[in-house]
Parts: C-alpha cells; sequence; structure tokens
C-alpha cells in the first residue's frame, strides 16, 4: 500500500484533478470510509437479513409472505420463557459481580500493596480465550471436579463423584461465575486506562486533603470523572454476557438452554423451516440487549441525577474498613478461580490415570498430546492463519484511520466511536445468520477469506482502543521535524512514528490475535461449519468428550494467545534493549 | 558548498478565528544573518515559525508570503521546503542511535558510504567523534542539542528557523550551544529567524531584532 502511494506522488505537478486525487490519496482519505464499511456492511445486512426471516420472509425455503408465524412458534417452542429468564440471570449478574467488585476494589484497594499485584495476574487472563476459561472451569466445579475432590472425602464423605448439578445449573450461576472470571479483567485493564487520563491521584489528594476517607474520596470525585470511559466497555460487557454462546455451552444449563444457545441449535436444526423461528428468536435476543443497555442507561441518570446531592453532602467516610476487605476478597476470588482453571487444564492433559478423588494424577502421559496432535495441530493452524491475517488487518486499518486523522487534521467524533463499538453492543447471534445469508448469495460462505472478514469486525474495535490513545499521544514535533528534515509523510509513518510506536503496535496485535482467536458464532456462521478452529473443536468436545482430548485443545488454545501477547511483550524489548527513552512511557 | 540563499517573510500575518496575532510582518535576512523575533508566549512566535515550516495548524488563518530564495514556498508541503529547524527539546529520535539520527536528515540522493563518511564527519565537527553508535537519551543535554544541530545542517537546509532552542538549556551551556549554533549557521551562510524571550539571545544573534506585540482588540499596535 505505501509502495503503491509513493509510485503515485511523484514531485511535479500536474493537472489539477489528478493532483485533487493524490493529495486525497496522500491523506489517506480512504481509510475511515473503507474501514466503516467493512464492518458496517456485515452488521446492516446482516442485522436485515435476520429480521426478514423473523417476519417470514426467507426465499430460500420458500417463504415469502410476510407474517408473524415465527414469533408465534418462537413463543409456543418449549423452555423459551425459562431460556430468557437463564440468559437474564446469568447475564445481569455476571456483569454485576464484574462490574461492581472491580470499581470497588479499584476505589479501595488503589493504594495498597494488593493492587499491583491482582493488575499483574489479571491481565495475563485477558488473553485466555472465553472456551478455555469456561472448560478450565467446568473442570473445577464438576461433579467430579476439583472443587469436590478438595472436599472429599473429609467432608462430604463422598467417594464417588455425587449427582449434584455444580455446573450447568438450571439458573446458569456457574455461568454468570464464568463471564465475571473472564470479563474482570477487561473492566479492570479499561478503569486503569481511564485513571491515567484523568489526573486521578490529584483529584484524590484534592478531597483527601479536605478530609475525606480515599474510598468515598474515590466515589465522589474520581468515580464521576471516568465513568464516560467505562460507559463504552460497560455496555459491551453487558451485551456479550446476555448473549453469549460458546461459554454458555460449556457452563450453562443445557434443558433449557439460554435464550443465545437455543436459538443457536433452532438455526442448526436440519429442519429448514426452523430458521424463520431462529431468526425472530435472534431478534428477540437483541431486543432483551438493547432493553437491558437502556435500562442500564436509565439507571445511570438516575444516579447522577439522586447522587448530586450526595456528592456535594460533605459526607466524609463511608464503610471505609469493610469495602476494601469485600472488593479485594471478590477480585482475588475470581482471579484464583481464574488460574486454578487454566492449571487444571494443564494437568488434564498430561494426566492419565485421575480418579476420584484424589488431587493429582495418580499417572501422566504424554499420550493425550501425542494422539490429538494431528488433529489438534491442524486445528491450531487454521486458528493462527484467520487469527494472523485478521488481527494484522484490522491494526492496519486502524493505524490508517488514526494516520488520516493526523495527516488531514480531523478528529473522530464521539459517534464514530459508537459505531466503532457497534460490533461489540450487538449481539453476534442477532446478525451473523444474515451476514451468511449474505455471503452465501455471493458463494463467499466457507471460504476462509469470510472467516477473516467476519473476525475483523470483532478485532477492529480493540485495534481502536489499544492504538488510539498512544497514536494521539505522540509528540507531534517528531512528525514535523521529520517533515523538516525532508521526509515525506509516508517515510515519516514508517521511519519515525510507526517505530515509536511499535510496543503500543504490538500489543494491539496481540489483542486482535487473541480476540480472534475466541471467536466462535462468527467461525460457524461465517465458515457455513468448514472452518475448524481450536475453538469450535473445543466447544464440540465440550458435550461429552473424554477429558483429556478436550483438555489439550483448550491447552492449545489458551497458549496461542499467551504465545503471541509474550512476543509482543519480548520483541521490543529486545529491539530496544540499548534505547533508554523507549523503554519508559513515551512510546507505551 | 555554502551558496548565498536568502528568505523573506512578505506582509505575513496569521490569525486565529478572525483575530490577527500580530500586525503583518515584513522581513528580509540575508545569508549568513540571524534575526531575532521577540514576543511573550501566546504572541504567536511559535506559529510564525510554523507557518514558515508549512506546519500551520488548520484553525489558523495566514496571509502574506514566505519568499526562500526570491521564491515563494507557501504551497509547498513542509518536507520539500528545505527548512530547517531547531525547537526547545532536542528531539532526536529516540529510537535511532545518534549516527542514524544525522543520517536521517541527509538527503537521498547522498548515497552508500557517502552517507557515513557525512555523519561521521558532522559528528567530528560538533565534538561528537566516536559517539554515533550511542543511544541518544545517553548523552548530555549539550551532546543533544549539538547532534540535533547537526542533524538539521545534514538535510541541507536553505534556512534555519531557532524555535527557542536554548530555554532549556542551564546558564552556562546556553552560553556554549548558542555560540555553536550560531557559528555554524554563519558558517553556512543560513538565513536564520530566531525566535526568544529571552533578550540575551537577541544581543548574541547580533541582528536585527523584531518585536511581536499581541494586537488588541481594537488592533492598533505595529511594529
Amino acid at each position: 500500500m505505501a509502495g503503491a502511494l509513493r509510485q503515485l506522488t511523484p514531485r511535479s505537478p500536474q493537472s489539477a484533478p489528478l493532483d485533487a486525487f493524490r493529495r486525497s490519496l496522500q491523506r489517506l482519505d480512504w481509510a475511515p470510509g473503507i474501514t466503516l464499511l467493512l464492518f458496517l456492511v456485515p452488521i446492516s445486512v446482516g442485522l436485515l437479513g435476520t429480521w426478514l426471516p423473523a417476519f417470514g420472509y426467507l426465499p430460500a425455503v420458500g417463504r415469502e409472505a410476510l407474517s408473524l408465524e415465527p414469533w408465534r412458534q418462537l413463543f409456543a417452542y418449549p423452555g423459551v420463557s425459562s431460556a430468557i429468564r437463564v440468559s437474564l440471570l446469568s447475564g445481569l449478574l455476571g456483569t454485576g459481580v464484574a462490574a461492581v467488585s472491580v470499581v470497588l476494589f479499584v476505589a479501595t484497594c488503589h493504594h495498597r500493596p494488593i493492587f499491583r499485584v491482582i493488575k499483574t495476574l489479571l491481565s495475563p487472563l485477558l488473553a485466555i480465550p472465553h472456551a478455555a476459561l469456561a472448560i478450565g472451569l467446568a473442570f473445577l466445579l464438576a461433579p467430579s471436579g476439583l472443587g469436590m475432590r478438595l472436599l472429599s472425602p473429609w467432608a462430604t464423605g463422598f467417594e464417588r463423584p455425587p449427582d449434584l448439578a455444580l455446573m450447568q445449573d438450571p439458573w446458569g450461576l456457574a455461568l454468570a461465575l464464568g463471564l465475571a472470571i473472564k470479563e474482570a479483567p477487561f473492566l479492570l485493564l479499561m478503569t486503569l486506562g481511564a485513571l491515567s487520563q484523568s489526573q486521578a491521584e490529584a483529584r484524590l489528594n484534592a478531597a483527601r486533603s479536605l478530609g475525606y476517607g480515599p474510598f468515598i474520596a474515590w466515589l465522589k470525585v474520581v468515580l464521576p470523572a471516568i465513568y464516560p470511559k467505562l460507559r463504552l466497555p460497560l455496555y459491551a460487557v453487558l451485551a456479550y454476557s446476555l448473549s453469549v454462546v460458546d461459554m454458555a455451552i460449556i457452563l450453562g444449563p443445557t434443558v433449557p438452554p439460554s435464550l443465545a444457545v437455543l436459538v443457536f441449535r433452532l438455526f442448526s436444526d436440519p429442519d429448514l423451516s426452523l430458521r424463520l423461528v431462529a431468526a425472530a428468536g435472534a431478534t428477540l435476543q437483541l431486543g432483551i440487549v438493547l432493553g437491558a443497555l437502556l435500562t442500564l442507561y436509565a439507571l445511570e441518570r438516575l444516579i447522577a441525577l439522586t447522587a448530586r446531592s450526595w456528592l456535594s453532602g460533605g459526607q466524609r467516610s463511608a464503610v471505609e474498613r469493610s469495602a476494601p476487605a469485600v472488593a479485594g476478597a471478590a477480585v482475588s476470588l475470581t482471579t484464583l478461580l481464574g488460574y486454578a482453571s487454566i492449571l487444571l487444564l494443564i494437568l488434564w492433559s498430561f494426566a492419565w490415570r485421575w480418579s476420584f478423588p484424589n488431587l493429582l494424577p495418580e499417572t501422566w502421559s504424554l499420550r493425550s498430546w501425542s494422539n490429538h496432535l494431528p488433529d489438534a495441530g491442524a486445528a491450531a493452524l487454521t486458528t493462527l492463519t484467520i487469527g494472523a491475517a485478521s488481527a494484522t488487518s484490522a491494526v492496519a486499518l486502524a493505524l490508517a484511520c488514526l494516520e488520516h486523522e493526523a495527516r488531514a487534521n480531523v478528529r473522530m467524533t464521539t459517534a464514530a466511536l459508537w459505531l466503532l463499538y457497534l460490533p461489540l453492543l450487538v449481539p453476534q447471534i442477532a446478525f451473523l445468520f444474515g451476514f451468511q445469508v449474505f455471503l452465501s448469495y455471493f458463494a463467499l460462505d466457507g471460504m476462509l477469506l469470510s472467516v477473516i472478514w467476519a473476525h475483523l469486525l470483532f478485532c477492529l474495535p480493540y485495534a481502536f482502543l489499544a492504538l488510539s490513545e498512544p497514536f494521539r499521544r505522540l509528540d507531534p514535533r517528531f512528525a514535523r521535524i521529520g517533515a523538516c528534515l525532508g521526509a515525506s509523510p509516508t517515510r515519516v509513518f514508517w521511519r519515525v512514528k510507526l517505530p515509536l510506536l511499535l510496543r503500543p503496535m504490538l500489543i494491539a496485535l496481540a489483542v486482535c490475535f487473541a480476540v480472534s482467536v475466541a471467536q466462535y458464532l462468527p467461525t460457524l456462521f461465517a465458515g457455513a461449519g468448514r472452518s475448524m478452529t481450536l475453538t469450535t473443536e473445543a466447544v464440540a468436545l465440550s458435550a461429552g468428550a473424554n477429558r483429556r482430548t478436550l483438555a489439550v485443545f483448550a491447552v492449545l488454545q489458551a497458549a496461542l494467545p499467551v504465545v503471541v501477547f509474550t512476543a509482543s511483550l519480548a520483541i521490543p524489548a529486545l529491539l530496544y534493549r540499548n534505547r533508554r527513552a523507549m523503554r519508559s512511557g513515551m512510546s507505551a | 558548498m555554502t551558496q548565498r540563499h536568502s528568505l523573506r517573510l512578505a506582509d505575513v500575518c496569521l490569525s486565529l478565528s478572525q483575530r490577527p496575532l500580530f500586525a503583518p510582518l515584513d522581513v528580509s535576512i540575508a545569508a549568513g544573518e540571524i534575526v531575532t523575533v521577540m514576543g511573550e508566549s501566546g504572541s504567536g512566535k511559535s506559529s510564525l515559525l510554523n507557518f514558515i515550516c508549512g506546519t500551520l495548524p488548520k484553525d489558523m488563518a495566514a496571509a502574506g508570503k514566505v519568499l526562500l530564495d526570491e521564491q515563494d514556498i507557501s504551497h509547498l508541503t513542509p518536507e520539500q521546503r528545505q527548512v530547517g529547524i531547531l525547537f526547545q527539546d532536542d528531539l532526536l529520535f529516540p529510537h535511532l542511535s545518534v549516527a542514524e539520527n544525522l543520517a536521517f536528515g541527509l538527503p537521498r540522493s547522498i548515497r552508500g558510504q557517502q552517507r557515513w563518511e557525512q555523519v561521521s564527519a558532522a559528528l567530528n565537527r560538533a565534538g561528537l567523534t566516536g559517539l554515533g553508535r550511542r543511544d541518544p537519551a545517553t548523552l548530555s543535554g549539550g551532546q543533544r542539542a549539538r547532534a540535533a544541530l547537526m542533524r538539521t545542517l545534514l538535510s541541507q537546509p536553505r534556512c534555519l528557523l531557532l524555535d527557542e532552542p536554548f530555554s532549556k538549556l542551564d546558564t552556562a551551556l546556553r552560553e556554549r550551544i548558542r555560540r555553536f549554533v550560531f557559528e555554524h549557521a554563519r558558517q553556512a551562510a543560513l538565513p536564520t529567524l530566531l525566535v526568544s524571550h529571552d533578550p540575551e539571545d537577541a544581543a548574541a544573534a547580533g541582528g536585527q531584532v523584531v518585536h511581536l506585540h499581541p494586537t488588541l482588540p481594537q488592533d492598533s499596535e505595529t511594529i
């Protein structure tokens, strides 16, 4: 791309329209448009392609009359109301626990040593795909899992695994726990990012010098300042938790499952007429998420209104002792459970004989690995290909858009930011079917390129999230002095900006790669079931396969993003080992 | 090697949202001459340099011309102008070695072995012999300032702009670096424009001094 740009921009002046075209290319005017198109097309076409069948229109199965029949069938479908209940309970509870514990934790423990420990421990959990974490948690919670082994037989008296619904419980509590463990690191990271941009320390010191306790000072002067920056991430977590499929298949109840899983099963049913009912269910899922987001928004307004008098009411302390303990315990527990889950995956992948209630395997073996290396290796290769391609294109597009901002001297509007978050706010199940119909219309479904496109959609928001702050914070005088030294914008970009941004850029790549590795529904829908990644295989195996086999796939699934993350941290450290200013601050 | 360049600002006036920052400015700078523009912060000194470099922010409007060697360069992109600039901070690229920083300034037309010969000659002239492979962050403030000047001179500028380049240095060092920069600017016969709020800078430059007064709303002030 850059090479092409260089060739298109010779020095000598030419005709006016050509000149304008060249200037527009030079400014990267195409970047925002192409980026917007790449993710608005799948979402808008996908939503439309789901809404139409929801109201009876799906020519592919010979239905062309608009009707409410799919909705009647949906509400008559066995278990729908309990499915909605499971979705709401697990989604709201998971989000609530994650959000409240993280906010309380930061509020009460920001000045305590435990804060640093948890911060360091939580970041790696961010890279672990949802499915791998859910499988590990299932190994922990199952009647024959580590949790029960720890208590048996001395406390419970069980010599054999009991017949209890400890996971896949009918209320979706295990699912809620899984969601809380997985989403807490993301929310913590977002909170820390918001804190670093709002002079939190100075605000806090000002309030504390006025006699406010650290906890209440944080709530009164820091939280109101950072909440606007936490809103979008929080909405994304809520939308995700209410409509998650892969984690819900592994940890959620089975009869009836959560709404998203129920809808997903209807979409996969061999009876094609059920597609219409599924489409209605997917639209219902969209409605539930929208309703929840609106309710949350209303709640925010209400709190903002009623809290005004409290903010200036002069109250200087509140549960300063117990709040840190509760929040610290909650976050430590979810962190601990997260790590225990990962550890269990590794143990099971090397375990051979491991009978209840032993805490460790009696015999170890590499057989699970050698038996499954061919199939797991192939899936890993597909995962790697899709992840590398979608992460690279997402980061390239984000960089092109940000560079366009710099060259054309424009800033992204708040509206554009919300658009960017759209793939994270609209439930996947609500538009992926329509997107698949669109792809199959052009005979594109099942192609690797389509899967990469579907993944790109979900990588883009994270690429922007990871890159926009570092990019905009870069001292603009570096680019200016580069230009004054005779370097073209292209040369300044490749030789000055990109090397200075190497660290955040590699982190963005790693984040996007992790996002891609974790995708389940987009792989299935866009790949028409033909692209087998570690995630699709692991989720498929979770229904009843041997634990050792499952562990091998889950470990590989978790290992890929972790390896990429490690590399993204190691590469700049190695390249810039003799560049002191590159190690601290300026480009990180 | 020393061509006779000249820089002229012809009725240059910058304005921010319709309000002119200073009265139209008309200055001619001959080769080897150092003109000082003095003004309080906010008087538009740095914006003036931005305008000459071609990096004026979009929200500012400019009138008048910049003539470099009698040619209007207002329509050229920053990288085509051959205008050298030094800032308060040395702005050596932190990811490159000292020598790579200097080589960044060299035009592409100088190739191969010649590049490194010119870089090492420049390092010698700046008293930085043997420091080419060092990390810029490990140099002293004075060494960095000299390296930054060398990088700018290697880019073969036709004029030199100095944006308060001495204000962050401590007093003892300021004196030495100032002399070093001025000497090299005169040696290279560059028309030089210095903006500063330090009268000592103006005295040391020994050339014409122009005062930028912020225009009052009634727009009364002239130079």
